[in-house]
C-alpha cells in the first residue's frame, strides 16, 4: 500500500463521513461512543432517581419521556425496564466494545505496526458505518409505542421471543435483535481487519515480540470477537425466527392469560438460548477489558519511565485469558439446574482466570514500584484501572463459587462485581487512552487540571456507587427491581440507595466536565509537540499533522522492543522503536522474548513463523 | 495500494499470503463458528429428549454431487488461471457457475419433499413436521445455501472478470478468494449433510 492517498483531492464527504482513513474512523467511533455514553449514563441516572425515590414526582422525567412513560414524573414501571435493558447495551455493546476497542484498535494498530493503513480500509468504513446504523436502530426502539426491549440486556426468552409477552417484547425488542445483528456485522468487519493488519502489515523489524502491548490485547481481542460473535449471531437469528416465523427454538409449555391459552409453539428450550448468549457473553467480558489492560501496560510503563515488567508473561495471561474465556460461561447459569459435575468444571476453570489476571496487575504493580512516576492524566486513570480491576475481581471469586452463587444470583452483589471489574475499569482504561493519545488524535493537549478533577469525582463517584451494593447484594436485594418500598426486608436499603444515587449524580457531573474539556481542547487546546509523553512506540514518529498514509516516505524501521525506558546506558530515558541499536555491548534492560540481534532484516527473518519464534522463546529454545 | 488495484496476486513473491486472501479466511473462521454453535444447539436441544427423527431428502444427495462436482471444476479454473490458460478458465467458472446453481435446485427440491412429508420450518398445529427437528435442519439447511448463493455470485463476477480477460496469471487474487471460499461452502455442506445423516444416531 502506497501513501499516493496523500495526493487525492478529498472532499468534506470522503474527509469526515465516508473515511477510509483509520485515524479519522477511530476519531467516528470515538465521538458516536461518546454520544452513546452520554445516553446510556443518563439512563442510569434516571432510573436511579426511581430506585432512591419511589414515591417522588420528578417533572424532569414526564417532561423528557411523556405522559405514557413518566406519568406525574414517575417512571412507568415497564419503561423503568426499558432503561435497563437499553443502558446495559449500550454500555457493553456500543461503548465499551465498540467506543473503546474501535476507538483504539483504529487508531493504534496501523500506527504502532508501523502500516500505511487497515488491510481493508474499505471493509474498515463500513465496519464504522454498520455500528452507527446499529446505534441509530437501537435508538429508534426508543420512540414505539410498546417501547424498548424491557427483558435486560441479556435478553432470556420467553419475555424476548414472544411478542405477546409484555409491551417491551414487541417491536422494541425486533429493534433491539436487528440493532444487535448489525453490531455483531461491524464487529466482526473491524474485528477481521484488526487480525489481518497486525498479522500481515508489520513494518520492518516489527517482529511479534516487538509488539506493544496494546497491540496484543487488540489482537487477541480481536480474534476473541471473531470465535464468539458468530455464535451470539446464530443465536439471534434463531431467536428472531421465533418472533417472526413461528418457530419454537425457545419456547415451549406456555399458557397465555387473557383467554389465548396454550401457545402453539412447543418443543423449544429457553436455556438453549442461555448457553448461545454466554458463550459470547462471557468473552465479551474480556472483550470489553482486555483493550483497557493492553492501554494501561503501555500508558503505566510510558509514565512510570520503566520498561513494561513481565512483558512476555503479559502475553501469555493476555492468551490465557482469551483460552479460558470461552471455557467458563456456565457460570452465568449455574443456577439453571445444570449437571453438579458440570457446574464444577466450569466452576474450578471459571476460579484459574484469577490467576493470568492477577499476574497482569502484579506487573502493573511491579511496573510502577520505583518508577520514575510521571502522573498525567492517562496515567491516573490507568492507575484507577488498576484499583477497580482488582476490587472488582475479587468479587468475581465469590461469584465463580457454584455455592455462593446460587444465593448471590440476580442480587446486587452481582450488579456491584461487574460494574466495577468490567464496567468501571474499563471506562478507566478508556479514558486513560484517550487522555493519553488525544495529542495524537487531535494535535492538542487536554486541560490538565480538569483532567484530574475529572479522574478523582469519577474515581470516587464509581466506588461510592458500586462498593455499597455488595452489601445490599449480601442482604439479598435482588437486582432489576423497580420498587422496594412494598418488600418491608428492604425498607432498610432504601437510605442505602439514595446515597448511590447521589454519586451516581457526582460521577454523571464529572462526565459533563470531561465532554467540556474534550470539546474545547479540539479548538483551543494547546498544540501537542510531536513526542509529548516522550514514549517509544511508532505512532509518536508520525507527523502531527494527519496525512492519510501516516509518514511521509518511507515508513520507520523498528530495531527494539517498546519499552526501553531509562536504560543506564542511554543518554535518554526513553529510545523510540525506530533508533537503531548502537551496539552496546552491554543489554541491561531487554525482552525477554527479543533475539539475540540488532539487524532488522535478520529478525524479521528469523521470525517469519512469527508465533512459533516467539513459542521457541518462552521455552528457551532459541537460547542455545 | 498500488497499481495493483487491478493486478494482484494471491501470495506475493516471497510467497506471502495477500491481506485480503488472509481476512476471507478469517471471515470463513467465523462462518465455521456460526455453524459450530448452531450445530451444537442441535445436540444439546435433542439430548433433551421430545424429538423426531426423520431421513434426509434424496435430493441431497444430488447435491452434494452437484458441490463435489463444482468444486472439482472450480480447482480446474484456478489451476488454469495461474497458467494462462483463459479459455478452458472460462470454461470451467461457467461449469462451476452452472453446478452451484443445480446446487440451489436440488436443495429447493429437497425442502418441498420435506413438505411434502409434512416437516415445516415453523410448527404446523401438533404435526410431526411441527417439532423442532424440522425447523432446526430447515435453518441449518438455509443457512448454508445462503452463504452458497453468496458464493455464487462471487463466481460469476470472476467469471465475467475472466470473459473481460482479468483473470490471468499475474492477476490472481480475486479467483483465489472465489476458490477458497467456493471450497468452503462445499466443505461446510458436507459437513452439515453428514452431520444431519448422523444425527439420529447421535
Amino acid at each position: 500500500m502506497s501513501n499516493d492517498h496523500g495526493h487525492h483531492k478529498e472532499t468534506f464527504i470522503s474527509k469526515y463521513i465516508f473515511s477510509m482513513d483509520h485515524k479519522m474512523i477511530s476519531k467516528q467511533f470515538l465521538i458516536t461512543g461518546i454520544i452513546m455514553g452520554v445516553i446510556g449514563v443518563a439512563m442510569s441516572i434516571l432510573f436511579r432517581l426511581q430506585l432512591a425515590w419511589p414515591d417522588s414526582s420528578f417533572p424532569i422525567l414526564e417532561w423528557l419521556f411523556g405522559e405514557k412513560w413518566a406519568p406525574e414524573g414517575r417512571l412507568d414501571s415497564g419503561f423503568y425496564m426499558g432503561l435497563v435493558t437499553i443502558h446495559g447495551t449500550i454500555m457493553v455493546f456500543y461503548v465499551l466494545t465498540a467506543g473503546l476497542s474501535g476507538t483504539f484498535s483504529n487508531l493504534l494498530i496501523p500506527l504502532q505496526v508501523g502500516a500505511r493503513d487497515m488491510a481493508s480500509p474499505f471493509m474498515n468504513m463500513l465496519s464504522y458505518w454498520f455500528f452507527f446504523l446499529s446505534s441509530v436502530v437501537l435508538m429508534s426502539s426508543m420512540f414505539v409505542e410498546t417501547g424498548p426491549a424491557s427483558g435486560g440486556w441479556t435478553v432470556y426468552p420467553p419475555l424476548s421471543a414472544l411478542e405477546k409477552a409484555m409491551p417491551g417484547s414487541g417491536l422494541g425488542m425486533t429493534l433491539w435483535l436487528t440493532a444487535i445483528i448489525l453490531f455483531i456485522v461491524s464487529a466482526l468487519l473491524g474485528g477481521i481487519n484488526y487480525i489481518a493488519t497486525v498479522l500481515n502489515m508489520r513494518t520492518k523489524g516489527m517482529s511479534m515480540n516487538r509488539l506493544p502491548l496494546t497491540i496484543w490485547a487488540f489482537l487477541l481481542t480481536a480474534i476473541l470477537g471473531l470465535l464468539s460473535f458468530p455464535v451470539l449471531l446464530g443465536g439471534g437469528l434463531l431467536l428472531m425466527f421465533d418472533r417472526l416465523a413461528g418457530t419454537s427454538f425457545y419456547l415451549s409449555d406456555i399458557f397465555l392469560g387473557g383467554g389465548v391459552g396454550a401457545l402453539e409453539q412447543t418443543g423449544g428450550s429457553p436455556i438453549l438460548f442461555q448457553h448461545l448468549f454466554w458463550f459470547l457473553g462471557h468473552p465479551e467480558v474480556y472483550i470489553i477489558i482486555m483493550p483497557a489492560l493492553g492501554i494501561t501496560s503501555e500508558v503505566i510503563a510510558v509514565n512510570a519511565r520503566k520498561p513494561i515488567f513481565g512483558y512476555t508473561a503479559m502475553i501469555i495471561s493476555l492468551m490465557g485469558i482469551s483460552v479460558l474465556s470461552f471455557l467458563v460461561w456456565g457460570h452465568h447459569m449455574f443456577i439453571t439446574g445444570m449437571n453438579p459435575l458440570l457446574g464444577t468444571v466450569f466452576l474450578i476453570m471459571t476460579l484459574i482466570i484469577a490467576v493470568p489476571s492477577a499476574v497482569k496487575t502484579f506487573n502493573y504493580l511491579a511496573t510502577l514500584w520505583r518508577g520514575s512516576i510521571r502522573f498525567t492524566n492517562g496515567m491516573m486513570f490507568a492507575i484507577g484501572l488498576v484499583s477497580l480491576f482488582i476490587t472488582g475481581g475479587l468479587t468475581g471469586l465469590f461469584l465463580g463459587n457454584a455455592a455462593l452463587d446460587i444465593t448471590l444470583h440476580d442480587t446486587y452483589f452481582v450488579v456491584a462485581h461487574f460494574h466495577l471489574v468490567m464496567g468501571s475499569s474499563a471506562i478507566m482504561g478508556m479514558m486513560a487512552g484517550i487522555y493519553h493519545w488525544y495529542p495524537r488524535m487531535f494535535g492538542r493537549m487536554m486541560n490538565k487540571t480538569l483532567g484530574y478533577i475529572h479522574f478523582w469525582l469519577t474515581f470516587v463517584s464509581a466506588y461510592l456507587v458500586f462498593f455499597p451494593m455488595h452489601f445490599q447484594g449480601l442482604a439479598g436485594v435482588p437486582r432489576r427491581y423497580y420498587s422496594f418500598n412494598i418488600l418491608p426486608e428492604f425498607a432498610p436499603w432504601l437510605d442505602v440507595n439514595v446515597f448511590i444515587t447521589l454519586a451516581a449524580i457526582l460521577g454523571g457531573v464529572a462526565q459533563i466536565i470531561f465532554l467540556y474539556n474534550f470539546f474545547s481542547s479540539i479548538f483551543v487546546g494547546e498544540k501537542s509537540v510531536q513526542n509529548p509523553w516522550e514514549a517509544n512506540t511508532l505512532e509518536w514518529t508520525a507527523p502531527v499533522e494527519h496525512i492519510h498514509g501516516n509518514w511521509e516516505g518511507e515508513i520507520p524501521t523498528v530495531y527494539r522492543w517498546p519499552y526501553d525506558y531509562s536504560r543506564p546506558d542511554a543518554d535518554s530515558d526513553f529510545i523510540p522503536q525506530n533508533v537503531p541499536d548502537t551496539g552496546s555491548s552491554e543489554e541491561v534492560y531487554v525482552s525477554p522474548t527479543k533475539p539475540d540481534t540488532s539487524d532488522a532484516k535478520e529478525v524479521e527473518e528469523k521470525d517469519n513463523v512469527m508465533l512459533f519464534a516467539l513459542i521457541k522463546n518462552w521455552f528457551g529454545l532459541g537460547r542455545a | 495500494m498500488e497499481a495493483a488495484v487491478h493486478m494482484e496476486t494471491h501470495r506475493d513473491k516471497k510467497g506471502k499470503m495477500h491481506p485480503k486472501q488472509f481476512a476471507l479466511m478469517l471471515m470463513i473462521i467465523g462462518m465455521v463458528m456460526l455453524f459450530a454453535g448452531l450445530t451444537s444447539a442441535f445436540i444439546v436441544r435433542k439430548a433433551e429428549g421430545n424429538w423426531f427423527n426423520f431421513e434426509l431428502p434424496a435430493q441431497f444427495v444430488a447435491s452434494t454431487v452437484a458441490v463435489v462436482v463444482s468444486s472439482a471444476t472450480m480447482i480446474l479454473a484456478f489451476y488454469h488461471a495461474k497458467r494462462d490458460n483463459i479459455k478452458i478458465t472460462q470454461i470451467s467458472l461457467a461449469v462451476t457457475f452452472l453446478a452451484g446453481l443445480s446446487f440451489v435446485l436440488f436443495q429447493y427440491e429437497g425442502f418441498m419433499d420435506l413438505a411434502g412429508r409434512g416437516i415445516y420450518f415453523s410448527p404446523d398445529n401438533g404435526s410431526e413436521g411441527g417439532m423442532v427437528s424440522g425447523s432446526f435442519i430447515i435453518a441449518l439447511v438455509a443457512l448454508h445455501l445462503l452463504h452458497l448463493v453468496g458464493g455464487l455470485v462471487f463466481v460469476a463476477i470472476v467469471f465475467i472478470k475472466s470473459l473481460l480477460l482479468k483473470v490471468h496469471k499475474k492477476n490472481t487474487l480475486s479467483i483465489s478468494m472465489c476458490n477458497t471460499y467456493w471450497h468452503f461452502v462445499g466443505i461446510l455442506w458436507m459437513y452439515l449433510y453428514l452431520f444431519l445423516y448422523f444425527a439420529p444416531q447421535l
